[in-house]
């Protein structure tokens, strides 16, 4: 058994934990880093990177499915042809290239990397069963930076024809009859991909619409689009059976039960939060229901330990993880530093893309005006040549104040960066109207939106 | 054009380095022989360098509060041509150029600079929301930098009051704050104070840091405190300041604390001594160099009575006089700064009841002189009022047994008492 010690050891190598450790590397503290997998974690292995790739292929093979059929733009191709083993090697390339960066970037930091499962022997004491071995780590500062993994629906273990997300970015071939249980996020965009890329999709939400977090105004755009990509969307709707041989989800709906057969079952009912596993009993850190609890600075319970990521409460976002990293390196690098964002940006990469920073109206706890712009009336959005959408502010009716912006659309993932900096920075929704926005860009639509609470539309 | 580079001149005191403590001359500037060119400032004082030629000054060697080397590279001068130069050539590198006339004919007044604009005045307190714009989270409505910085500083955002847009908090208001802290409301009672300034030691200072750090860390100071009674000698010096002050100068006390020392060394010369200590030397002066310990802009200063003991009363207080106001305005020359063989200090009228002076290092004693004041005595049957004043005397203890600067005390003591004997030149057994 080999025993190390260091100043700052980090569990977890996805976009908190490397981030934490090549942070604290670069302001001088000793650092490790456990990773029980890939560096890069679910977000560039299994998560947001590889979802975005097969995303744009499904786009692109959409289009040209669509300039074959009717032409866009003057433009029609012949039939157009999908090689998924293609697409599957060109998103390994992507997720391959990443991760090396990211490998590089811990040996440039002197990040120490050990590959193993990390346990906690006491606050202070961690061991790492790896393949060679088991190693224990003395390490001044631990952040807990575990991640989380898919939840699984009882009764629908994965594994055969039952699919979570990483199973689902696994797939050698494009199922024909796909079955999607969840209609949030991650089942949207998934779904959506694989019926652009030919699967016959079926989604299934127990509750009564989808991403039902946002307005339903919000997600229209979404909704329509899902009918015209002939994805079956079933609403209150649960699943009460599976039989794995023939495939068959029993189904309990509005209108009655109902079977139904499919090649594949994707589960994205959530995520649950890898505190498990973990020797966290040992701690006996507080937890926040099924996460364990911090404070400003990311510290649990127990002095030395903090935790950041999708461990922590909160959504689950790998931008928010490296956010709380940051702010973990500069404290045990010793400078002051807080995680006190007003707003973590929430991007749902559906058709059309859904935006949401910040309050939405009915989350706003004092007076709020709404102004909202839409895309038909945005010259960038029609030579686009996708028009479905709006950006739309939420302002304190006071002071106008930007206490939220939600936005559906073309390329809106693009603008998140900008409402959130309104929203940081404390903008008021005429700071937003004076600042020139480019013509003829998406923009201009939150420029307008903000011209409405100001003054009014230039263009409304 | 001929440029010629002028090394920093060896300023007489033996030293490596200097400190430039500012220049008087910029980039562009015209200079005649002669002219002062830069205050650079040694462990003793700060000496003004004059210009070896004529013409502009094209580089300057260092910025204010770099140390530089005797003989390094000070300043370079175009020597030829350009001197006497019409005004706006001559001028040019220093000055950008005038702005250009606006052509805006715009009503409103003009937009000030962004870098020149004022620092926006404290909006008064009723006008705003009473402390606490929010944003979406509750929390204080700023920019995530205001934010940073205001952790940095320890400030909690939510006692600063903003004056953006919508009560928003900017950078100014933190300046402000860190400032000028909360403008007290009423009721509101004290607050904390939070801000802090930081102060280079440079120059004067840090020598003085250095020098009395050095002079604790090697010498073992123990420091006797004796009552004197001063009532004979002020009614002498009142009488001779009656008789002779309008020809000759007002005395103060001083010159006959000088005297009584001059006497008393004479009887206890281990304490008129330098210590050498690495070669493990103590070297006895027969000359009493009276350093005058001194308050100055840039410090504590010590310039130096040469020979006090040879000077009569008068000719002391003048030169006391004239090194003092040297030392006040920095024109003491570097010698005038050195070779003290005993320093006194005196605090004048704050000089409080007692004091614990720090030796001038090499020196081995210090004479503290503390306040004057009318205190009751007893004479056996009666208190009296006497005007009595303390000496503070510090000693190295490693070369002055306590029973020697006792006696030396002691006979200060009987010196002063009976200021008679400041003039008998007489002796102990």
């Amino acid at each position: 058994m080999t025993e190390l010690k260091t100043t700052l050891l980090v569990i977890g190598g996805g976009p908190g934990g490397y981030v934490c450790a090549a942070r604290a590397a670069r302001l001088g503290v000793d650092t490790m880093l456990v990773e029980k997998d890939r560096l890069g974690g679910t977000c560039l292995n299994v998560g947001c990177i590889p979802s975005k790739a097969l995303i744009h292929a499904a786009d692109l093979f959409a289009t040209a499915q669509r300039q074959a059929a009717t032409g866009t733009c003057g433009i029609s191709v012949a039939a157009p042809s999908l090689d998924f083993a293609a697409t599957r090697q060109w998103m390994a390339e992507v997720t391959g290239t990443l991760r090396s960066g990211v490998t590089g970037m811990m040996e440039q930091r002197g990040v120490k990397t050990l590959q193993g499962l990390a346990r906690f022997v006491d606050g202070k004491t961690v061991e790492v069963r790896g393949d060679t071995g088991v190693t224990t780590v003395r390490a001044e500062h631990v952040v807990i930076a575990t991640g989380a993994r898919p939840t699984d629906l009882p009764g629908l273990p994965t594994g055969g024809k039952v699919l979570d997300s990483t199973g689902a970015l696994a797939l050698s071939e494009v199922p024909k009859r796909l079955a999607v249980i969840g209609a949030g996020y991650i089942g949207l965009e998934l779904g959506t991909a694989f019926a652009k890329l030919g699967a016959e999709v079926t989604l299934i939400e127990a509750a009564s619409t989808l991403l039902p977090q946002y307005d339903r105004r919000l997600t229209r755009p979404v909704l329509k689009r899902l009918g015209a990509l002939g994805i079956t969307l079933m609403t209150d709707t649960r699943v009460t059976g599976w039989d794995e041989d023939t495939g068959t989800l029993s189904l309990d709906g509005a209108d009655g039960s109902d079977t139904r057969a499919f090649d594949n079952v994707l589960v994205t009912v959530g995520r649950t939060a890898n505190t498990d596993g973990l020797g966290l009993d040992e701690l006996q850190l507080r937890m926040d229901g099924p996460f364990i609890r911090v404070d400003e600075e990311c510290r649990t319970s127990m002095r030395g330990v903090y935790a950041i990521g999708d461990v922590t409460p909160g959504p689950m976002l790998a931008h928010r993880a490296t956010a709380q990293a940051e702010v973990v390196a500069d404290i045990v690098a010793g400078h002051p530093a807080a995680y006190d964002k007003t707003c973590i940006p929430a991007v749902c990469f559906t058709d059309p893309e859904v935006v949401s920073v910040g309050l939405l109206p009915d989350e706003a706890t004092e007076p709020v005006e709404t102004s909202d712009f839409s895309f038909r009336a945005n010259g960038r959005a029609l030579t686009l040549d996708d028009i479905e959408g709006f950006v739309r502010i939420v302002a304190r009716q006071s002071d106008h104040v930007v206490l939220g912006v939600q936005a559906t659309g073309p390329g809106v993932s693009e603008l998140a960066a900008g409402f959130a900096l309104a929203i940081e920075a404390g903008l008021r929704a005429e700071d937003v109207a004076a600042t020139v926005h480019p013509h003829p860009s998406l923009s201009e639509a939150f420029q307008e939106s903000a011209l409405g609470l100001a003054s009014f539309a230039n263009h409304g | 054009m001929a440029e010629r580079t002028f090394k920093l001149p060896d300023i007489g005191e033996g030293i490596a380095e200097a400190e430039l403590a500012d220049w008087l001359v910029k980039v562009g500037d015209v200079v005649q022989e002669d002219d002062l060119i830069c205050e650079v400032t040694t462990d003793k004082a700060t000496v003004e360098i004059p210009a070896s030629a004529s013409g502009r000054v094209i580089w300057l060697g260092g910025a204010p509060g770099e140390t530089m080397a005797i003989g390094g590279d000070l300043i370079r001068i175009d020597v030829e041509g350009d001197v006497g130069d019409t005004p706006d050539t001559a001028a040019e590198p220093a000055k950008a150029a005038p702005p250009a006339p606006k052509p805006d004919p715009a009503p409103e007044p003009a937009a000030p600079a962004p870098s020149a604009a004022p620092r926006r005045a404290p909006r008064p307190a009723a006008a705003q929301n009473p402390l606490g714009a929010t944003g979406a989270t509750g929390r204080p409505l700023a920019a995530p930098s205001v934010r940073g910085r205001a952790r940095a500083a320890g400030i909690d955002l939510r006692r600063v009051r903003g004056t953006g847009p919508a009560g928003r908090i900017l950078h100014e208001d933190l300046e402000d704050f860190i400032a000028h802290g909360t403008p007290p409301m009423p009721g509101n009672g004290p607050g904390p104070r939070l801000a802090t300034s930081e102060h280079p030691v440079t120059g004067v200072r840090r020598a003085i840091s250095e020098r009395m750090a050095e002079a604790k860390r090697h010498i073992p100071h123990f420091s006797i405190i004796e009552e004197v009674d001063v009532e004979a000698l002020e009614e002498l010096r009142t009488r001779l300041n009656a008789r002779f002050g309008d020809t000759r100068g007002k005395l103060t006390l001083l010159p006959f604390v000088i005297r009584a020392l001059s006497e008393a060394v004479l009887d206890h010369p281990e304490v008129n001594a330098h210590f050498d200590d690495e070669a493990g030397v103590v070297t006895r002066h027969e000359a009493l160099h009276a350093g005058i310990a001194t308050q100055t802009d840039q410090g504590l200063m010590v310039p130096v009575i040469r020979h006090a003991e040879a000077a009569s009363l008068w000719d002391n207080a003048t030169e006391l006089r004239r090194l003092s106001d040297a030392a006040r305005t920095r024109r003491a020359a570097p010698k005038e700064l050195t070779g003290s063989t005993l320093t006194i200090t005196s605090l004048g009228p704050l000089g409080a009841v007692a004091t614990t002076p720090i030796i001038n290092r090499p020196e081995v004693a210090i004479v503290g002189i503390n306040k004057m004041s009318v205190r009751p005595v007893w004479n056996g049957t009666e208190f009296l009022p006497r005007r009595m004043m303390n000496l503070s005397c510090s000693f190295d203890h490693r070369v002055v047994d306590g029973w020697v600067a006792a006696e030396f005390v002691a006979k200060l003591k009987s010196l002063l008492e009976v200021p008679a004997m400041l003039f008998m030149e007489w002796r102990d057994d």
